[in-house]
């Protein structure tokens, strides 16, 4: 008899599985391959633990320059691009920084693809004063090498540094008041789009927060716009930021949009990648774990053994050299609201998982990169958006986790920062959170300061510093999963400092820390593992 | 409580340093021969210059203003002027504006903290529009330089005395102060303030920024 058939004979298999996202471990689960900053831990989790996996990637378009013509030359409400030309006009493309998508996407890059025939029909249409103007807002200066890869040689060539540029939030000669909205919310947008006869966004949503109206009203913004949506009230009214008609943040992103669409002509080109972060030799990361082929086990076994012999610094390196497989998978163009419809629609089918309940205690393993840590460190100020902020927010419906659950983050947790890109992050740490972690009193108190601090000012002008304001944002982005969670535990913290003064619990692995959350929660705790990256979302019904 | 922004010139604020102003000096004596003999005995002096700035400021400042020995104070503050417009002015870096202006934004006073001699740094703080100034002085006996300084001489802690004081005598918090500064020896300027910045640091001075978490600024 064969071992298939006597397993037959046992009757149905113990393994829990609810589709081939969620998978609940059992006695015989393989263990489950956890990120842990720039390690990859191999965690048994306590049988009945529920994971839950990315969908495998949609199959991404086979001709990606078909899609894209097709999209500007049919837009949603909206002329085609072409019949909106003419000679002698004056035309802005804003980009997305390198803030997306994550990690960097294997070149050509989906933006480049769209430069190359924008610039080819604007030129066949005797448009020549043409600006490539990168919406980084307060983000930092995205360096050359990284505008060279984000855009070809050829397009560098031809436009940096005088016609392709990051925009400067600082430069108050630079930005038109456009107006307020009925809510007082001030609408400040750079001069060289508001005095473009067209505005042209070239847009990557990796997520669904991200498209739509926080393209321009945001990434061409200053500090003055910014900072009325990015403050503690708007965000703990986002239940939750990835779903925006219930997301304070994208209603009142959505009023500062409105003025701009009557101030401005603006023609939205946005674009939906699938999740395919890993491909040969790390596609294995992005697999069920009981599906793993003994050569799949071999790699990882090779990365782990090489990933030990290393400093941290030089696993970023690796991780870094290593592009992201992503596939065009949608690409709409004209009027921003319909087309970011489109794109929203595009992203709940790659990203939404539906899960059955919350759960007592939820692990999320937080990775080597975030939007704000490419080409750089997570610091701890990151690291907490990353948990807190951004994979908390990862919800449709309900968070994965219950109100006053535990919540385990896996991460060294490393005192560093980097002086370059993070400076006014590191006074935030040292100075502040000492302090207090209170959200508006650190908005009420600091951020002016921070803000205004001529030293970052210059530092995010002239070299490639985050705002002096952008750690508060991160603090009060992560502000409703602190709120929310009873108890934080970060596992493989490798001190004590970091945590504590987060506000976190620390155990030295994963299993004591499962063991410390069940200690709060209670011995019965239902755990669910959401088992990122690559990015899923929850549909909690 | 009222607060300043306190800036060191040479290095910081613009590109020049005393060398230049001095050099400018010797190139510009009354004379053929005398310009060309200054000028190579300033030349011939940099390397000492520049061992005796890495042993110590005072020990530089001490070598170095010996050298104004008998100049006319007329013809020195005559050519302040001039060498402001030609070597200062054209020095000054881009950011150094966008810097003063950000922090008179923010109500700072501007006050210049220099080991440059008074007569050189002047026009350069008009031109800024800073607040105040304290500078070295140069002694001079019957119109002409002795080559000594008036004490007290401007210089690492000297500076950071100087603030101190300044900062009694006008209201000031200073732990609601900046201070920028380029050169190691103005350590005790930078880490008497709530708010100190290395600005287009030397070697030295950037390790310590780093170790003391002060931001790095680079303004050229």
């Amino acid at each position: 008899m064969s071992k298939r058939e006597i397993k037959a004979l046992r009757g149905p298999l113990p393994r829990h599985k609810e589709g081939d996202e969620v998978v609940y471990i059992d006695n015989d689960s393989a263990p489950r391959l956890i990120f842990s900053g720039e390690d990859i831990l191999a965690e048994d989790l306590p049988i009945g633990t529920r994971v839950v996996y990315a969908k495998p990637p949609i199959e991404g378009l086979n001709n990606r320059g078909a899609a894209i013509r097709y999209a500007i030359n049919h837009p949603l409400e909206a002329d085609p691009l072409y019949a909106q030309l003419a000679p002698g006009m004056r035309v802005t493309i804003a980009l997305d920084d390198i803030s997306l998508p994550l990690p960097p996407m294997r070149t050509p890059d989906i933006r480049q693809t769209i430069l190359e025939i924008l610039l080819e029909l604007l030129d066949a249409n005797g448009v020549d004063d043409i600006h490539l103007l990168i919406a980084n807002s307060l983000h930092r200066r995205m360096t050359e090498g990284e505008m060279k890869r984000m855009v070809g040689k050829k397009i560098f060539d031809a436009f940096f540094p005088d016609r392709y540029y990051n925009l400067d939030s600082e430069d108050a000669d630079a930005f038109v008041h456009l107006g307020k909205t009925a809510q007082g919310e001030p609408v400040n947008i750079s001069r060289r789009a508001v005095e473009s006869d067209l505005t042209i966004y070239v847009n990557v949503t990796l997520v669904p927060m991200d498209g739509g109206h926080k393209s321009v009203a945001v990434g061409l913004c200053d500090y003055e716009s910014v900072r009325v949506h990015h403050e503690p009230d708007t965000l703990l009214a986002c239940d939750s930021m990835m779903d925006p008609p219930r997301s304070m943040l994208s209603t009142k992103i959505d009023r500062q949009g409105a003025i701009v669409d009557q101030h401005m002509k603006v023609f939205h080109i946005e674009t939906a990648l699938n999740n395919r972060m890993f491909a040969n030799p790390t596609a294995f990361l992005g697999k069920n774990e009981d599906e793993f082929s003994e050569f799949d086990r071999m790699k990882y076994e090779a990365l782990r053994f090489g990933l030990s012999k290393l400093p941290a610094g030089a696993k970023r390196k690796i991780f870094g050299a290593i592009p992201s497989e992503y596939e065009l998978v949608a690409c709409y163009a004209g009027k921003t609201e319909p087309v970011h419809a489109r794109i929203l629609a595009k992203l709940y089918d790659q990203y939404m998982v539906s899960i059955r309940g919350q759960s007592d205690i939820v692990i999320f393993p937080i990775p080597y990169v975030m939007p704000y840590s490419i080409n750089s460190i997570m610091n701890p100020i990151l690291v907490q958006v990353m948990g807190l902020g951004y994979f908390f927010h990862f919800y449709r419906g309900k968070p994965v986790l219950r109100k006053g659950g535990a919540l385990i983050l896996c991460h060294p947790c490393y005192d560093e920062f980097d002086p370059k890109f993070h400076p006014s992050y590191i006074e935030f740490f040292n100075r502040l959170l000492p302090e207090t972690r209170d959200a508006h009193k650190l908005q009420h108190k600091y951020e002016e300061e921070f803000a205004k601090n001529p030293s970052y000012i210059e530092m995010y002008r002239r070299g490639n510093a985050y705002h002096g304001a952008h750690p508060f944002f991160m603090w009060y982005w992560g502000e409703p999963g602190r709120q929310y969670a009873g108890k934080v535990i970060v596992a493989g913290a490798t001190n004590a400092h970091v945590p504590e003064r987060l506000g976190w619990e620390r155990a030295e692995s994963l299993t004591l820390a499962i063991a410390m959350a069940r200690g709060f929660v209670g011995p019965s705790a239902s755990i669910t593992l959401m088992k990122w990256p690559p990015i899923v979302m929850a549909d909690v019904e | 409580m009222a607060a300043a922004a306190f800036y060191d010139l040479d290095g910081t604020l613009c590109r020049t340093n005393l060398v230049h102003a001095f050099a400018y000096n010797a190139r510009n004596q009354q004379g053929l021969v005398r310009s060309v003999t200054r000028t190579l005995s300033t030349l011939v002096s940099i390397p000492g210059f520049l061992a005796a700035d890495l042993f110590d400021r005072r020990l530089f400042n001490e070598i170095f203003f010996r050298r104004y020995k008998g100049e006319s104070e007329d013809r020195l503050r005559y050519l302040a002027e001039e060498l402001f417009d030609k070597v200062v002015k054209p020095s000054i870096y881009p950011g150094a504006y966008q810097l003063v202006e950000k922090s008179r934004q923010l109500g700072l006073r501007q006050v210049l903290v220099t080991g440059a001699i008074d007569f050189t740094a002047a026009p350069l703080v008009r031109h800024l529009g800073l607040d105040d100034m304290v500078t070295n002085h140069l002694e001079f006996v019957d119109g002409k330089a002795t080559g000594r300084l008036l004490p007290p001489v401007m210089a690492a802690a000297t500076k950071a005395s100087w603030i101190r004081v300044y900062a009694e005598k006008e209201g000031l918090n200073l732990s609601e102060c900046y201070s920028y500064s380029d050169s190691m020896s103005d350590l005790p300027m930078l880490s008497m303030v709530g708010h100190p910045t290395a600005v287009n640091p030397d070697f030295r001075l950037k390790n310590t920024a780093r170790q003391h978490d002060w931001p790095i600024l680079d303004l050229r």
